[in-house]
């Protein structure tokens, strides 16, 4: 069964008609495409599918697709400016070397992303406390945090 | 150097930040079909039939497959495995048949309908009970699979293979040393966990050309284990390997490719995709293998190493075509970083009912460090001197021999050694945060060497483009290591050139040229220098034309910044991308055509080891050592270990990349760290008992200690510019360091992995 939806999407407004029983990650991921966000687990506990849905990040294979009405969704793909110009979070993941395989960077970036939005200074605690639901296993975590400091840090000036 | 040694930025870093790059699991393909495998209950059970009739008339399925119909055996090392069980199932969740649909709910449904029927056998669930002359075999056919035979499988048993070092007269050593100590340990059974699971897709056009997309870390591998598989010629079948999410060594043979295959075959050109859910990934992706080992050192008053005799005995799982090799790998590492003219040992590879033994990070090697570094500071204790100064006494040294006798030419052990004892201060004690804690510090030693077959071959193709930029072609995988980066500063060093203007290509075997494997730390090393070899093949050709057009000999000239250029007359010059499609004449007339550089490596004269005695003199490329310290602090009340700080400090040869190295080391300590405190594969009766990962942690940033990382470069002779592997030895002292913290701190000498919280409590309550 079908349902229609209104949400916005990297800021564009959206129509959009999903199964009602549809992850919101099968839906950004199948219906438009945007497979930055990945499923690592289908579980929500990996963070590897995090998305940020009214400006707080929520793990896409827990939410059901049809909970976005409404709602301001923003994806990694949004996050870069329309001349692919980088989010400074996106610029400190690369210029800190903070990312390997990659495959957990999009939803790492984005709960830094939500965490920034939310707590422009964090201390390096808080840092680790909000990024500890996104498992990386490739970098040990010092890069990640970082780079997010490292943002933290612009904010400050 | 400009570009070598430098923190170059990754070459895939805006691909991977805006969440762009393309993995397997993000391909879309058009009429994509979908496979589920339906799985065996039981961890030794014959299967006596199985009904498909109810799953084949459910709307949406294509077609079913079971193990009988591909009955031929495949394998790295052994021939022991099939894409599917054929007669028995030989681990709780082998694949006994599967099923292709319309969409991943209706293959899913459909397996659920699929009816088999067994006749459970008794198990084996323990690799020392396995051993046993009445243990039930795993493969009675043993002695009818086919083996490399640098291996030594044992039919009639379930010793898949018996490796065995001989080294001066242990025995007799034994018989008259001043001090004996022995040791048991035991490492369970963990998983890599990458954050991408397994995946692949297959697709067969009409001509009988496949194509198969697939998270791999060995493209070329992969593309000879399915053409072997399949009867299907290399050269109508493409292995396609855009991205991978993760390895660790879990993604370097073929895992579910096959399975996926057969219905690509009679799909008529429509795609076929299998992915792993993250419970199959825990249970059906290779596990690391459980080690029981046994160490007994005899050691002479002043500290010195006479003779060791080691019992390896590891729990390969059902199907162990890869596994052997870890037990050989164990075994001539067996000595440890350390110059003992006595060694004895044997090293096995057993058949179990557990899910399926493989490569992991560093294989062998974290597991026997585990015992041989916690058994040196147990042997220092008793003679009254500090860790560090057995570790002074016995370490390799250049001069040394290592347990095979090879004589060793490079070793950076004992620099390595001093910077990690002054970055942890060793001999100094912090406060503990609170009275209830208590602060220890730990030191471990590790070496590895790439285990591999000796001609195991790398190549690399450079292409000059008409502005001046080039394009490079390699098999060897990106999986997070930071190898696409690495082959292009060596690449722009050779050339000249800025990386930035070099593309590398990577992951095709139709258009990228040979890699054996990206395994075994090796990359950086062998791709590195076929990479190096191409670049001065182009380099060649540029000066050989250079010459013509400048009248200069190609002795006395050289590139630099994009031009060739006379090292006496450096206005003297002609730019490469003038060169780069020939040599023009003011005539019209042209010569030589398109610069191409090709560059092949195979390591030089690695030989084989005797057979009898496991002895050579040269049976592995190079050794890469090195050494961690930590300090923990340990919670009196609730058993709780913190790792506060490491140090850690390697041998490299050569830092290609400072950033990215720093990297793969802080990457390889936190993994250790994982298998150290609480990352263990949980198995009764061979079924997986934390397939999830609210079941089975692994370190989360709040786990991260702070950490202190060195190098040494002591230059690799054979490797680019002096560079060897470290990804995998890195994470070999972790665990150790950590166990020999939390004795230094408790007195609780643990011997098993993990050091769970509840295990120093109750072994503190003990005590």
């Amino acid at each position: 069964m079908k349902t229609e939806i209104h949400f916005t999407l990297n800021g564009e407004s959206i129509e959009h008609e999903v199964e009602v029983n549809k992850t919101l990650l099968k839906m950004i991921r199948e219906d438009f495409d945007l497979t930055g966000a990945k499923e690592g687990c289908g579980a929500g506990e990996c963070g590897a599918c995090t998305v940020i849905m009214d400006g707080r990040a929520v793990n896409a294979c827990l939410v059901l697709a049809v909970e976005a009405e409404g709602c301001d969704l923003l994806t990694i793909e949004g996050l870069s400016g329309d001349q692919n110009e980088l989010d400074p979070l996106q610029s400190a993941f690369i210029e800190n070397a903070a990312l390997q395989c990659g495959y957990c960077t999009p939803g790492m970036i984005m709960t830094a992303k939500a965490l920034l939005n939310e707590n422009p200074h964090p201390t390096e605690t808080e840092i680790k406390a909000g990024i500890s639901g996104n498992l990386c296993r490739c970098t040990g975590y010092k890069k990640i945090i970082e780079a997010i400091q490292s943002v933290a840090d612009q904010n400050k000036a | 150097m400009k570009f070598v040694g430098k923190s170059v930025k990754r070459v895939d870093g805006v691909k991977k930040v805006t969440g762009t790059l393309k993995y397997v699991d993000d391909i879309k393909l058009s009429r994509m079909l979908y496979a589920a495998v339906k799985r065996s209950p039981h961890a030794h059970a014959n299967i006596i039939s199985i009904n498909v009739e109810k799953a084949r008339a459910l709307k949406g399925v294509k077609e079913i497959i079971t193990g009988d119909q591909f009955e031929r055996r495949g394998g790295l090392y052994l021939e022991d495995k099939n894409f599917l069980a054929v007669g028995k199932a030989r681990y709780r969740g082998e694949g006994v048949a599967a099923v292709c649909a319309e969409t991943e709910e209706i293959a899913q449904n459909a397996v659920d309908l699929i009816e088999v029927e067994y006749e459970v056998l008794p198990a084996v669930t323990n690799a020392k009970e396995g051993m046993k002359p009445e243990a039930p075999l795993v493969h009675p056919d043993l002695g009818d699979y086919h083996w490399a035979p640098v291996f030594f499988p044992k039919p009639g048993t379930n010793i898949s293979n018996h490796y065995k070092l001989r080294k001066g007269d242990a025995p007799e050593i034994f018989k008259e040393a001043e001090f004996v100590v022995e040791n048991n340990f035991y490492v369970p059974h963990v998983q890599h966990v990458p954050i991408e699971t397994h995946t692949a897709i297959a697709q067969m056009d009409a001509d009988g050309y496949l194509t198969v997309w697939a998270s791999c870390q060995s493209p070329y591998a992969v593309r000879q284990a399915l053409s072997a598989a399949f009867d299907i010629p290399l050269n109508k079948l493409r292995v396609l390997s855009p991205a991978v999410g993760g390895g660790f060594g879990s993604k370097a043979g073929t895992t579910l490719e096959g399975i996926i295959i057969p219905f690509a075959m009679h799909a008529k050109g429509r795609p076929v995709k299998l992915t792993y859910s993250r419970q199959d990934e825990f249970e059906n992706a290779y596990v690391r293998q459980g080690l029981h080992a046994a160490i007994k050192t005899a050691v002479n008053k002043e500290g010195k190493i006479l003779a060791v005799q080691n019992e390896f005995i590891w729990d390969g799982g059902a199907y162990t075509e890869y596994g052997v090799n870890i037990a050989k790998a164990a075994g001539y590492a067996s000595a440890g970083p350390y110059d003992i003219d006595n060694v004895w040992t044997d090293s096995y590879c057993v058949y179990t009912n557990h899910p399926v033994g493989g490569p992991y990070r560093g294989f062998g090697m974290s597991e026997i460090h585990f015992g041989i570094e916690q058994n040196l500071d147990i042997i220092a204790e008793k003679l009254g001197i500090t860790p560090v100064e057995i570790r002074k006494i016995n370490g390799m040294k250049p001069g040394g021999t290592t347990g095979t006798g090879e004589v060793v030419t490079v070793s950076g052990l004992m620099e390595c050694l001093d910077q990690v004892v002054e970055d942890i201060k060793f001999y100094e004690r912090s406060e503990p945060s609170s009275p209830t804690k208590v602060r220890g510090k730990g030191i471990a030693c590790g070496w590895k060497a790439p285990s591999m077959p000796n001609n195991a071959a790398s190549s690399a193709i450079i292409k000059l483009n008409e502005d001046g930029t080039a394009h490079l072609l390699v098999s060897a995988q990106d999986i997070g290591q930071g190898s696409d980066t690495v082959m292009t500063q060596i690449a722009a060093e050779v050339l000249s050139i800025s990386p930035e203007k070099i593309t590398i290509k990577t992951g095709d075997t139709d258009h990228t040229p040979y890699e054996w494997q990206t395994v075994a730390s090796r990359i950086t090393y062998s791709a590195g220098r076929a990479v190096y070899e191409a670049c001065h093949d182009a380099m060649d050709q540029l000066l050989d034309l250079s010459q013509i057009k400048l009248g200069i000999f190609k002795r006395d000239l050289e590139l630099r910044d994009g031009y060739v250029v006379s090292k006496i007359y450096p206005d003297k010059k002609v730019s490469i991308s003038e060169l780069a499609l020939g040599l023009n004449f003011e005539d019209g007339s042209a010569i030589h055509g398109p610069i191409i550089g090709r560059g092949s490596f195979i390591p030089p004269n690695i030989r084989n080891a005797d057979k009898k005695t496991g002895l050579g003199d040269h049976p592995v490329v190079f050794w890469t050592y090195g050494v961690q310290g930590v300090e923990v602090e340990v919670d009196l009340e609730t058993g709780q270990t913190k790792v506060l700080k490491v140090a850690s400090c390697f041998d490299v040869g050569r830092v290609v990349n400072p950033q990215l190295l720093e990297g793969q080391i802080e990457g390889a300590i936190v993994q250790g760290l994982g298998t150290a405190l609480f990352e263990e594969l949980m198995l009764k009766e061979g079924k997986v008992l934390n397939p999830s990962f609210v079941d089975y942690k692994i370190p989360t940033a709040d786990d991260m200690p702070e950490m202190i990382i060195k190098f040494v470069e002591n230059p690799e002779e054979t490797g680019p510019f002096g560079a060897r592997g470290v990804a995998e030895p890195a994470m070999v002292p972790s665990a150790p360091a950590i166990a020999n913290a939390i004795y230094d701190a408790t007195g609780i000498r643990l011997n098993t992995m993990p050091m769970t919280a509840e295990k120093v409590l109750a072994a503190m309550q003990a005590k």
